[in-house]
């Protein structure tokens, strides 16, 4: 039902995804090698705020690590990009744990507030120790994933389906029945036998890993690793809207979000300062008048009434 | 053996020892009752067992195993299963969703659901009654069925010990013995069942034994007819009756409208919540409107103060309510003092007092604070708690305090008694039959419970489905609309 109507939307958009290189040029296809990363943060953050009902407000923190990871060991000891991946992806996951596992025990809006101080911390280290890090301006990075945009994007594109895949999959098996009733009513999932912290950590790791993940391949996709990038306040903020425009607990919804939000800040470059402006106010709008987002409808209501 | 053996139990919030060496024994195929009025300790002893709260001292041993102090989750796989109160159901799962969480096991790798499962599912659903709403969502379905639900999530866990929390609550009469008698399977299949609630009479034809407690204490333990017949049990409980008191006249009273309600209607989606309803209130006059859970009081009183869209007229000395905002029908002078209480849990009592003062001059408002003292003594002793650690009583006396801080022309309150044990309740009545007598201040009751609403009521509107039914003088309710209600 809910399944099956998910699918049915999802499947189309991936399949003229797929063709897409044969008909668009090398700039939209940039675009939406960038969209696809977006579109994994949001769906991790989403597996997060959705089902665990944790807002995490620093994904860049989880994002950061694992770019930081992966850029610095491939900077300093050329290790192979795989390499980096796997560790950095390990480290967003440790870092992660380092994090969730004391402020999971706050209730209330603390658990955001730990999350929010860590990715100023983050930030405040990567700047402070401009020296290894390479600070504001960036870490140049010897290895890129590749140079030919197509085989870039299909890279994004592919990564982007397998981990829709496996948290959209995630999000509706029995695991994810138990995570959303953990979220949602601590108390009764206990008493029903869950230990809701084991659940909420595992969210948190799985999340971690792959935003984690996609920071690492984000940085070695341009080849730099920059604050402003993978790190900034900003771009978890636009992580966190792409999630809710698109539409909580949907999974699905969060990717669209992301997309959307990357494309929309690009067509409207021409008008300089102001794209942030108008994309800002168009976010604000639907999570004011749509708070299901764009696939609240389409997704939640109707069928099983 | 004792399947459930709690000994010594004792748990203090700061200073306030809520349940004082707290000792009893449920054996397989046995039903307790756990029984109090408000405050009394009861659901304190039902969170430790659960181990929601932890204990401060004393044992829990489910099947010979202590368990006091362990983590909820760990108790409940040692065989415990609760069935809340109330419940909050996940909005996008349905019925048999719901069931099919209980069934599974605290395992982070489940990740396809076996088909045995579903199987169980739809088999408990079917014993407890909604195997023909089982693929809905808990929104669409009335409360009945939600309690249905809660009792199924627990028959899914197949516990050796079921807590069950006031179980009859908000049901109707045919409601109950379907309850009853599911709660009654539980005793035969051998499972130890602890009922939660405040009154014997409710829980008496279910229960084997009965367990009192009042402030903490024991008090009493015996068979229900032993308890109810205990002098102890009886002070505690029954105290003094409600009785109806002489109304003192006032001239004009009644006379001068205040308040007008024309041809009232208001709909929820598909649903008539309120159908053609005309009421009025003179200054002065104390109204009731008695009617059952549903009936639509609440939208009546939520349409007077502004908070849901209506059809037809409501009126306030004679000027139009239309197109004015709660907060402006609020500083008007029509107070509500909601059902739900609305109070500022992390706030003291005092606090919440004051902010229902804010208007207030200084001097006056403290004069006004120095009467609801005398109203209510109890709220001058708890000055300075916390008002989510008062009990149930004390939190209604606190929401009506604050609304009468705001010196309010028309006082709406909301079902006052909701919850309440009758010890309770004979305090509130005093209270308002003391505002009634010394104030000249106009009050709309809305009540479930006709003993309480009658006696203080100059006249009655009875409210059912949707529709008032009946207008009268109290005096006469009993013998025209009382059939089947008292």
């Amino acid at each position: 039902m809910l399944q099956s109507r998910s699918l049915r939307f999802a499947l189309p958009v991936l399949l003229a995804m797929a063709l897409l290189p044969l008909g668009v040029g090398g700039y939209i296809l940039g675009l939406l090698t960038i969209g696809c990363y977006y579109a994994v943060f949001a769906m991790s953050w989403d597996l997060l705020f959705g089902f665990a009902g944790e807002v995490n407000f620093g994904p860049t923190f989880l994002i950061g690590v694992g770019a930081y990871t992966a850029a610095l060991l491939n900077h300093y000891w050329l290790w192979p990009i795989p390499a980096c991946l796997a560790v950095g992806s390990l480290a967003a996951v440790i870092g992660g744990l380092v994090l969730a596992v004391p402020a999971l025990r706050l209730t209330g809006p603390y658990f955001g507030l730990v999350t929010l101080v860590a990715v100023l911390m983050l930030q405040n280290l990567l700047v402070l120790f401009a020296g290894i890090t390479g600070g504001e301006i960036g870490l140049d990075l010897p290895d890129v994933l590749s140079i030919d945009e197509t085989t870039n994007y299909y890279y994004a594109f592919g990564f982007m389906t397998v981990t829709g895949a496996i948290l959209f999959g995630l999000s509706r098996s029995p695991v994810g029945l138990i995570l959303q009733a953990s979220g949602q009513d601590a108390v009764e999932a206990a008493a029903l036998g869950f230990n809701v912290t084991k659940h909420k950590i595992a969210a948190f790791c799985i999340s971690a890993f792959f935003s984690g993940l996609a920071g690492g391949m984000l940085v070695f996709y341009f080849s730099t690793a920059s604050v402003g990038t993978v790190v900034d306040i900003a771009v978890g903020v636009n992580v966190i809207i792409a999630a809710v425009l698109g539409g909580r607990r949907t999974i699905i919804g969060a990717a669209v979000g992301a997309i959307f939000l990357v494309a929309a800040g690009e067509l409207l470059r021409p008008i300089g300062q102001l794209a942030t402006f108008v994309v800002s106010a168009f976010a604000l709008v639907v999570i004011l008048f749509f708070p299901g987002g764009f696939l609240g409808r389409l997704l939640q209501d109707g069928g099983r009434e | 053996m004792a399947l459930l053996k709690v000994a010594g139990l004792t748990k203090r919030f700061g200073g306030l020892v809520a349940v004082k060496e707290i000792g009893f024994s449920i054996a397989p195929g046995e039903i307790l009752g756990l029984i109090g009025p408000n405050g009394s300790g009861k659901s304190t002893v039902m969170k430790c067992i659960m181990g929601i709260e932890r204990p401060n001292a004393g044992s829990v041993e489910i099947d010979g195993i202590d368990v006091a102090g362990w983590p909820t989750h760990k108790i409940a796989r040692q065989g415990v299963g609760i069935v809340f109160q109330h419940s909050r159901p996940l909005q996008r799962q349905t019925v048999l969703e719901h069931i099919k969480l209980a069934l599974l096991p605290d395992n982070l790798l489940m990740l396809f659901t076996d088909h045995a499962v579903m199987r169980r599912a739809e088999e408990i659903a079917a014993r407890v009654g909604l195997d023909r709403v089982m693929h809905r969502l808990p929104r669409t379905l009335p409360f009945a069925h939600l309690r249905r639900l809660e009792l199924a999530k627990a028959i899914a866990r197949n516990p050796k010990v079921v807590l069950v929390d006031e179980p009859f609550a908000g049901l109707t009469a045919g409601e109950v013995a379907d309850f009853s008698n599911l709660i009654g399977s539980f005793r035969a299949e051998g499972h130890a069942v602890l009922l939660v609630d405040h009154n014997v009479k409710g829980v008496a034809a279910l229960v084997d034994r009965v367990f009192a407690m009042y402030l903490g204490e024991r008090v009493a333990e015996g068979t229900a007819d032993e308890v109810m017949r205990n002098e102890t049990v009886r002070a505690v409980y029954l105290g003094g009756k409600i009785e109806t008191a002489a109304r003192p006249e006032r001239k004009g009273k009644g006379r001068t409208p205040l308040l007008e309600v024309r041809n009232a209607g208001v709909l929820y989606g598909k649903a008539t919540a309120l159908d053609d309803v005309s009421i009025h209130v003179g200054e002065g006059e104390f109204v009731s409107v008695v009617g059952l859970n549903g009936a639509g009081k609440t939208t009546l009183f939520n349409a007077i103060s502004g908070l849901v869209p209506y059809s037809g007229a409501i009126s306030w000395r004679g000027e139009s309510l239309a197109g004015r905002t709660a907060g402006s029908i609020a500083r008007g002078g029509i107070v509500q003092c909601p059902e739900s209480r609305e109070l500022f849990g992390d706030m003291t009592v005092r606090e919440n007092l004051d902010l229902g003062g804010q208007h207030l001059e200084v001097a006056e408002a403290a004069k006004q604070l120095d009467w609801l003292f005398g109203l209510f003594p109890i709220l001058q002793s708890r000055q300075g708690q916390n008002a989510r650690t008062l009990s149930g009583g004390e939190q209604q006396m606190l929401a009506i305090a604050r609304a009468l801080m705001m010196k309010p022309k028309l006082l709406i309150l909301d079902e006052p008694t909701l919850g309440l044990a009758p010890v309770i309740l004979e305090q509130l009545s005093k209270a308002l039959e003391t505002l009634r007598q010394t104030t000249d201040i106009t009050v709309l009751l809305g009540e479930q419970n006709v003993t309480f609403a009658l006696p203080h009521a100059d006249r009655v509107y009875v409210l059912e489905h949707s529709r008032i039914v009946w207008e009268g003088d109290p005096g006469r309710f009993a013998e025209e609309a009382g059939t089947g209600y008292l």
